[in-house]
């Protein structure tokens, strides 16, 4: 198991926004978080990310706990986040963006500057502009890239198809198993279900900062997804 | 002739000034903290290089060379022990620790050193001038200008050319994000005021050679600064050269018709400059 | 006992409010008598320790409750001191009536000043003021008047004369110069307690909520409708006339004058910002401890020159990172003591009664 969540509570302050979260990632898999607005999904990502500090023993990589790690010791075990709003940083240009995602980098990975052209061609004719002047996809695309420059080992994606148009969606989503081919497992944090369903190997869904579903796509029915995603009875 | 003299002269003095100024403009760039402490930190450096050339006879320009690491760890230690424990939302705390800060200097400073002005000894280029067109300006004027320069052409290959300068504008940006890059923030910060502080250091040595010295003439530095910065823009270093001439002009200019004149003239520049163009003469796109 | 029916209320009252209130009646009534039998030298104590304390005050509602973090009182202090002796020596005012005029001069300043800092955000209006107040202090020194760089003294006849002294010291049977003191002191007393309650009073009336809610979260408060720009401008013209009067009152005691003394950094505004930082800041109770604290301090290490101010300097760094409430603060999570409470708290009709 890559990675694991124990009883997982966090919040913000005195604002509670997870109860007791168990999740599992196993190496290589594509996991999905689907829920409502505020169910909690990215306070799971940012806690597994180290944005959000907890106790050591509440998340748990290939066995050790890592809960109370910063956020640069997080990426430093190959865990890397592609934050929710793509936050890019505006003083940087494109291609800087991507550097920095690289700076503290893992051995010697496949992802490089060059790969990351490969995957995302418009990313080279674009390098040497701010990273803000591009549209919200390119921007995702850069933000993808730079989490990816530091050879995770599991990639952390936070609604990364929000905002965009389904075109844009669609070509995000194509890099996906380009990604998946390195051997990185990645957890997929979307409000869009069909497209959760259709990439990833299980589905956990949160519902008010419970897992409230879980499970293989082929296993969860449209009336069970619904009851999980809104309470109440199927 | 005599008002093109005059103006050399400010515009000279006004590399003094950046250079008091680069420091606090680069760790507000980077940390949006004012180190109220910064013109106490010049002083405290000059006394540190007045110790390494009267005590072991070095020169001066070999002191900055053994002074400057020792006030980059000064600068780190500070910001590891202290102030990255106050820097969030709220302003007061980085304020009033820097306040206290800056009063724990000058008292210490006064203990171990007394009241009395001090000069680092300069015997090589003491009152040595050249003539520059139509007019003479002294040597360490001109040498003050040229560091000046030279410290900002650095700073800002760092900061544009080097991974490290990215962290620089990264964290700068969102730190929050920049952790997710592997990036930690407070040590960022101790790197950044460490090199504040070695220019600090260089700024010491101009302080403290062209002129005398004493523990409470701290204050005064910083508002200068502080005013170059202001004036020049937050955040870029070429404006704080440019505002740092201007104020070294307007002093020198206001000391021209009446001596008393001249620290007002400067105030009444920055006054005007805060009137006319409230974010300076190049302000960044974004704060 | 209420009836169960009774309806809920808001109120700000406690027990201990009460009990407070009582204690700094007797403390003032014992204040007012207090010449009657105190040395002239326990006098000038209190006096500073009354004008530290107003002054204190007067920055804790600026920077503690306002937001507006000053470094630049001494401009006020200044101003309001040279107001004063130029209404005596230029204009042959009483002295006494010559403190109001320190308040109009605070006014005066007030407004160009806002005007600039306001134009700078946080640490940079800090320094901002801190420029202005040294510009003020360099165009002061340009008044060859009242003596330029120098400075001036009170005329003898002028603070012989002065309004209540002949009957003070008929009263106390003392000198002239012992009657001024007494007059001083109590003066420093009405204004103490004069801006204590008028804080207070501010803090609960509409304006102070308000004022609290932005200093808690501006963007909320501005989205309610709390207008964040009238606001400071307010508490800066409240505290600037305050600061004025102040600074009045102290050179009104001393009775002498230079622009390094009147507009003294460390004097006005270090000190001042030491006493709020170690009682609480964001408090009233803060200050009132702190100057205690402070004039202690003084009192045990002022023989040691910089060691003293090395000692404040450190002393305010450590406050700052281990207990960012000071005294107060500590005292208050332990103990739940509010001498000042400002915080509405609802009442329900069974609680109601025994309170």
């Amino acid at each position: 198991m890559l990675l694991e969540t124990r009883s997982l509570d966090a919040g913000y302050g005195r604002f509670r926004a997870l109860f007791g979260v168990d999740i599992r990632v196993d190496a290589g898999e594509c996991v999905a978080i689907i829920g409502a607005n505020g169910a909690g999904k990215s306070t799971l990502m940012r806690s597994i990310a180290g944005v959000l500090p907890n106790a050591p023993e509440m998340i748990l990589h290939q066995g050790e706990p890592i809960g109370a790690l910063s956020a640069a010791a997080i990426l430093q075990r190959g865990i890397a986040m592609v934050p929710e709003g793509r936050r890019l940083f505006p003083s940087l240009s494109v291609e800087e963006n991507l550097l920095i995602g690289g700076q503290k980098r893992r051995g010697n990975g496949q992802w490089t500057l060059d790969s990351i052209y490969a995957l995302f061609p418009i990313l080279r004719e674009k390098r040497s502009m701010p990273g803000t002047a591009l549209s919200g996809g390119q921007q995702q695309m850069v933000a993808i890239g730079r989490a990816l420059m530091s050879n995770p080992e599991l990639l952390l994606c936070d609604e990364i198809s929000l905002g965009l148009a389904p075109v844009v969606i669609r070509d995000i989503y194509a890099a996906l198993p380009r990604i998946r081919e390195t051997g990185a497992a990645v957890i997929v944090v979307e409000q869009d279900i069909t497209q959760a369903l259709r990439v990833a190997d299980r589905v956990y869904c949160l519902m008010e900062g419970r897992v409230t579903l879980s499970g293989t796509p082929a296993e969860l029915t449209r009336e069970a997804i619904h009851s999980a995603y809104f309470g109440g009875h199927a | 002739m005599i008002w093109l003299d005059t103006i050399v002269q400010g515009i000279l003095l006004g590399g003094l000034y950046a250079l008091f100024a680069t420091g606090l403009s680069l760790v507000f760039g980077i940390m949006r903290l004012v180190n109220l402490a910064h013109g106490d930190m010049i002083v405290l450096a000059a006394y540190l290089i007045l110790v390494l050339v009267t005590g072991l006879g070095l020169s001066p320009w070999l002191a900055v060379l053994i002074a400057a690491p020792l006030m980059f760890a000064l600068g780190w230690l500070l910001q590891r022990v202290v102030l990255n424990r106050v820097l969030g939302p709220d302003i007061l705390p980085p304020l009033l620790v820097t306040f206290g800060l800056s009063i724990a200097i000058q008292n210490a400073l006064l203990e171990g050193f007394s009241a009395d002005s001090r000069r680092i000894p300069n015997p090589d280029l003491e009152g040595a001038s050249v003539a520059l067109g139509p007019v003479t300006v002294g040597v360490m004027p001109v040498l003050t200008f040229a560091s000046a320069v030279l410290v900002i052409v650095i700073l800002n290959r760092v900061i544009y050319g080097t991974p490290l300068g990215r962290s620089f504008r990264a964290t700068s940006d969102d730190p929050v994000t920049a952790g997710l890059m592997g990036i930690e923030p407070m040590k960022v910060f101790a790197v950044a005021t460490g090199i504040a502080m070695m220019v600090v250091t260089v700024a010491a040595l101009y302080l403290g050679t062209r002129a005398n010295f004493d523990p409470a003439i701290g204050p005064a530095r910083l508002i200068y600064a502080f005013q170059a910065v202001i004036i020049g823009g937050l955040g870029s270093l070429w404006g704080t050269l440019a505002g740092g001439v201007i104020i070294g002009v307007a002093q020198t200019l206001g000391a021209a018709v009446n001596p008393e004149w001249q620290i007002l003239a400067g105030h009444l520049a920055f006054l005007l400059v805060l009137l006319i163009r409230p974010r300076g003469l190049f302000p960044r796109a974004r704060d | 006992m209420s009836s169960p029916s009774a309806p809920w209320r808001a109120t700000t009252r406690t027990r201990t409010g009460t009990l407070v209130a009582l204690l700094a009646l007797a403390l003032i009534v014992a204040g007012l008598v207090l010449p009657a039998f105190a040395s002239r030298r326990l006098i000038q104590d209190l006096f500073y320790i009354l004008t530290m304390l107003s002054l204190a005050q007067i920055w804790n509602l600026l920077a503690g409750y306002g937001g507006l973090v000053s470094v630049g009182q001494q401009a006020f202090v200044g101003i309001g001191a040279y107001a004063l002796f130029g209404g005596v020596i230029l204009g042959g005012m009483d002295p006494l009536l010559a403190i109001l005029l320190g308040g109009a001069a605070g006014l005066v300043l007030a407004i160009p000043m806002a005007f600039f800092a306001f134009r700078l955000h946080g640490a940079y209006f800090a320094i901002g003021t801190w420029v202005i107040a040294e510009t003020t202090r360099l165009l002061v020194a340009q008044w060859k008047a009242l003596g330029g760089g120098t400075g001036t003294s009170l005329p003898r006849a002028a603070t012989s004369d002065m309004m209540g002294v002949a009957q003070v010291a008929e009263l106390f049977g003392v000198r002239d110069a012992a009657a001024r003191d007494i007059l001083a002191y109590w003066i420093a007393l009405l204004l103490a307690v004069a801006l204590i309650a008028g804080i207070y009073a501010l803090l609960r009336s509409r304006l102070g909520l308000a004022l609290i809610a932005v200093r808690d979260n501006a963007e909320a408060a501005g989205s309610v409708g709390v207008d964040v720009r009238w606001l400071k401008w307010a508490v800066f013209l409240i505290a600037s006339v305050a600061t004025g009067l102040t600074g009045a009152l102290i050179f009104l005691q001393t009775a002498r004058i230079s622009p390094d003394a009147a507009f003294a950094i460390t004097d006005w505004t270090a000190y001042v910002i030491f006493i709020v930082v170690i009682g609480g800041i964001g408090t009233i109770e803060g200050p009132i401890l702190g100057v205690l604290v402070f004039f202690a301090l003084r009192s045990t290490l002022a023989d040691y020159g910089s060691w003293y101010l090395l000692t404040l300097g450190l002393t305010a760094i450590v406050a700052m990172i281990f207990a960012p409430k000071g005294l107060w603060g500590l005292l208050s999570a332990r103990t739940g003591w509010h001498l000042f409470p400002i915080r509405h708290r609802l009442i329900g009709p069974t609680e109601g009664g025994e309170r």
